[in-house]
């Protein structure tokens, strides 16, 4: 038992500190990173001593680009199931060992997340309100409490499924079944979850008829599928570039159909909403107005989302076409998804449900500069969180971090392929 | 820049002392651009003190712990404004519900109550947080959208169009509490919506919830000029707010749970305000809803069903 504990500290402290150590690029990575996490850390300060009155917020538009960054994020975390299902469910071969690549983005997804809400409180002092037992969490009546759990939770299993996989990886074990077979399938169904009771966060309001929608649930999930997994593909493209880790074109591809199918789905529901809103003609539509066309001579939000529609439908154009894959359009592809549905969740979701107000008043909203430094800060926090895992996981996987070279000068950065000891096809 | 793959030399004395070096030079910048970066901080004067920090739900609070942070918030306030407050908690009374009744036809859109209201009920001055907002209707609609905000008029009624206060409905169903994560706003027995001020995180789904936009939020410190305080509090009403909190109408109740009419209602000069018990059939809000043959829950296909009632003369 003690020596179990020892040797998991042991790994625990092989991991943190092989985080510190990398070649030049690394150290420049990351060096920017926390310059960016400290802008970030310095506007948050501000904010807590001011209040929100510095970000572009009002009692009209009370929510702005950190619920928008918060949703859009748990897309991103949610669609890591995207590699899932395939591999345990399909048995696809070609992701298998990658998935814990797409899991270990969830983890730094919901990271972000989880920053995103804490810095829109405006008594984060407060936050163990939140706690059952401690606190009141008011479930299962409100979504935001439903929230709190199915994030958190999500977190956890994460956290677990990773752990326990690179943790056996480590000391060359096969991992046992029992110990995480369960947790991956409860985690699909999962992941599904935190996307639908965020979408459910807005549906439920019957006083926004913008958000009070069935629609929204299924097109949240179908622009998150679309660009968490553009994501990884630029993700797993870097760490190829980077590492010595094997990735074929064949995963990438893989992925590419499901970035493709569930594009088409997005567009064709935003079809749908469309339709809806605009050809009814009743006074309903007035937000999907003002976010489309402007209205009352108010119309900071067209130039977004018009935006956000082409940036889709070229990706989709490109996507379905044979020439996404080759690995370059595919990658302008992804990179057009993930711009596109950011507006689309953000500046073409949250903000046009606060306008008008539900007293009919047109207030415009752009976030300050303090707020977009806040921003910046956690998704600089976020891509730290990533590369810091991805640092810790590859060298486990390829066998270089293991038990059995515990005590060994530790590796200092990605040998060369040449020299790498081939990894071990474990679990 | 030396090669990034493992060397021997990275190993040897010089090289080793050398990175430490480097090391710890990195770590003490790093920490001095923290401490820079949290500098801000220095200018938190509202600390809060481990009291308020672990101060209990108010649902939850036995009367000795209540009369603790009543004495708390009176020193605060006398601290801040240098007026002793008289800060009670009033709890509804048996048999009494509370309504509004608000007469179009009379309302004049002097913007009186949205006054009276700042002044009653201890709201900002700066930034301005008003529960009232009054809107100018056209001639004929109840549509909302068409109402102006902002009106300027050097004087009222301006013909052609009718007035619409709107502050919280007071909903049977109220879709702030609902959403509410931590419970920090609920509906008393007297159909009043409360919050306690205490215990909200601030993170304004409920204002996000609202179909009549009557909540606030208290984006900054909210200011109020000493001598405009209004000593009279209660501790779910009008004693001041901290920053990042919500508030809205409360019904003044530090005065209807005295036995006092609302602020709004003391103020209008035509009597278009009416107010009272539901449950006591002879009162003038029971007589109203019983005899116009007209009375409008405002959008009453949110389901909200609201205590607040607009009605007409003719």
């Amino acid at each position: 038992m003690i020596t179990a504990a020892r040797n998991y500290l042991v790994f625990l402290r092989r991991c943190a500190r092989i985080a510190f150590v990398g070649d030049w690029r690394y150290y420049a990575w990351m060096g920017g990173l926390t310059i960016v996490i400290l802008f970030g850390i310095n506007a948050y300060a501000k904010q807590l001593v001011d209040g929100l009155i510095v970000t572009g917020m009002s009692d009209e538009v009370s929510w702005g680009v950190y619920i928008a960054n918060f949703t859009f994020l748990v897309g991103v975390a949610a669609a890591a199931v995207m590699m899932v299902i395939p591999v345990y469910i399909y048995d696809n071969e070609e992701l298998h060992d990658l998935v814990i690549f797409g899991e270990l983005l969830a983890v730094a997804a919901i990271l972000m997340c989880l920053s995103f809400v804490t810095v829109d409180l405006g008594r984060p002092d407060r936050f163990w309100h939140l706690i059952p037992g401690l606190g009141q969490l008011n479930f299962p009546r409100s979504m935001l409490s439903w929230d709190v759990i199915v994030l958190n939770g999500y977190l956890l299993l994460n956290v677990h499924i990773c752990g326990y996989l690179l943790y056996c990886r480590y000391q060359d074990k096969k991992p046992s079944k029992w110990f995480y077979i369960p947790f991956v399938f409860i985690a699909i169904v999962w992941a599904i979850s935190i996307h639908t009771v965020t979408a459910f966060l807005y549906v439920g309001l019957g006083g926004r008829p913008f958000w009070n929608a069935s629609i929204v649930g299924p097109r949240f999930l179908a622009s998150a599928f679309t660009a968490g997994p553009a994501i990884i593909i630029l993700a797993l493209q870097v760490i190829r570039s980077y590492t010595n880790y094997r990735i074929t074109d064949k995963a990438l591809l893989t992925l590419r159909g499901i970035v493709q199918v569930s594009m088409i789905i997005n567009v064709f529901l935003l079809v749908c909403e469309i339709f809806k809103e605009f050809y009814s003609g009743t006074t309903h539509g007035v937000s999907a107005k003002y976010l489309f066309v402007g209205l009352h001579g108010h119309h900071a939000l067209v130039p977004w989302i018009w935006t956000a529609i082409g940036f889709n439908l070229i990706a989709m154009v490109i996507l379905v076409l044979p020439v996404s894959r080759s690995l370059k359009y595919l990658n302008v592809a992804c990179a057009l998804c993930i711009v596109g549905i950011w507006i689309e969740k953000g500046m073409g979701l949250v903000i046009p449900g606060f306008i008008p107000t539900p007293l009919g008043a047109f207030v415009e909203y752009l976030p300050s500069l303090n707020e977009t430094l806040v921003c910046l800060g956690i998704w600089a926090f976020g891509l730290l969180c990533y590369t810091v895992f991805l640092r810790m996981a590859v060298p486990i996987l390829q066998g270089r971090l293991a038990k059995a070279n515990e005590g060994q000068p530790e590796i200092q950065g990605d040998e060369p392929a040449s020299v790498a000891p081939v990894s071990p096809a474990t679990h | 820049m030396s090669s990034p793959f493992s060397s021997p030399d990275k190993t040897s004395d010089a090289a080793m002392s050398r990175r430490n070096f480097l090391r710890g030079t990195a770590a003490l910048g790093g920490l001095t651009a923290l401490a820079a970066s949290l500098s801000p901080l220095l200018e938190l004067d509202d600390l809060t003190s481990t009291e308020k920090f672990l101060q209990k739900y108010y649902k939850e609070m036995t009367p000795d712990d209540m009369s603790k942070v009543i004495k708390r918030i009176s020193n605060e306030v006398e601290r801040q404004y240098g007026v002793r407050p008289h800060v009670r908690d009033l709890k509804p009374m048996d048999g009494v519900e509370f309504v509004y009744c608000l007469n179009l036809t009379r309302c004049i859109g002097c913007r009186k109550c949205v006054h009276a209201c700042v002044n009653e009920n201890n709201q900002s001055r700066n930034p301005e947080i008003q529960y009232i907002r009054v809107l100018k209707m056209p001639h004929g609609s109840m549509d909302v959208e068409k109402g102006n905000h902002t009106y300027d008029d050097k004087h009222v009624p301006d013909p052609g169009y009718f007035y619409m206060p709107i502050q919280c409905q007071q909903c049977h169903n109220p879709p702030c509490v609902k959403v509410c994560p931590v419970n920090a706003t609920w509906q008393e027995k007297d159909g009043i919506t409360v919050i306690d001020y205490d215990w909200c995180i601030g993170c304004r789904y409920c204002e996000a919830a609202c179909p009549y936009w009557a909540r606030r939020f208290n984006w900054t410190k909210p200011q109020i000029p000493k001598e405009r305080l209004n000593p009279n509090m209660a501790y779910l009403g009008n004693r001041p707010r901290k920053q990042g909190v919500m508030e809205k109408c409360h019904f003044c109740i530090q005065r209807t749970r005295d036995g006092r009419y609302p602020a709004c209602l003391e103020v209008c000069p035509v009597g278009a305000r009416k107010f009272g018990n539901i449950l006591d059939p002879n009162s003038e809000v029971s007589y109203i809803l019983r005899e116009k043959r007209v009375f409008i829950q405002l959008k009453e296909e949110m389901g909200t069903n609201p205590r607040f009632f607009y009605y007409f003369d003719k």
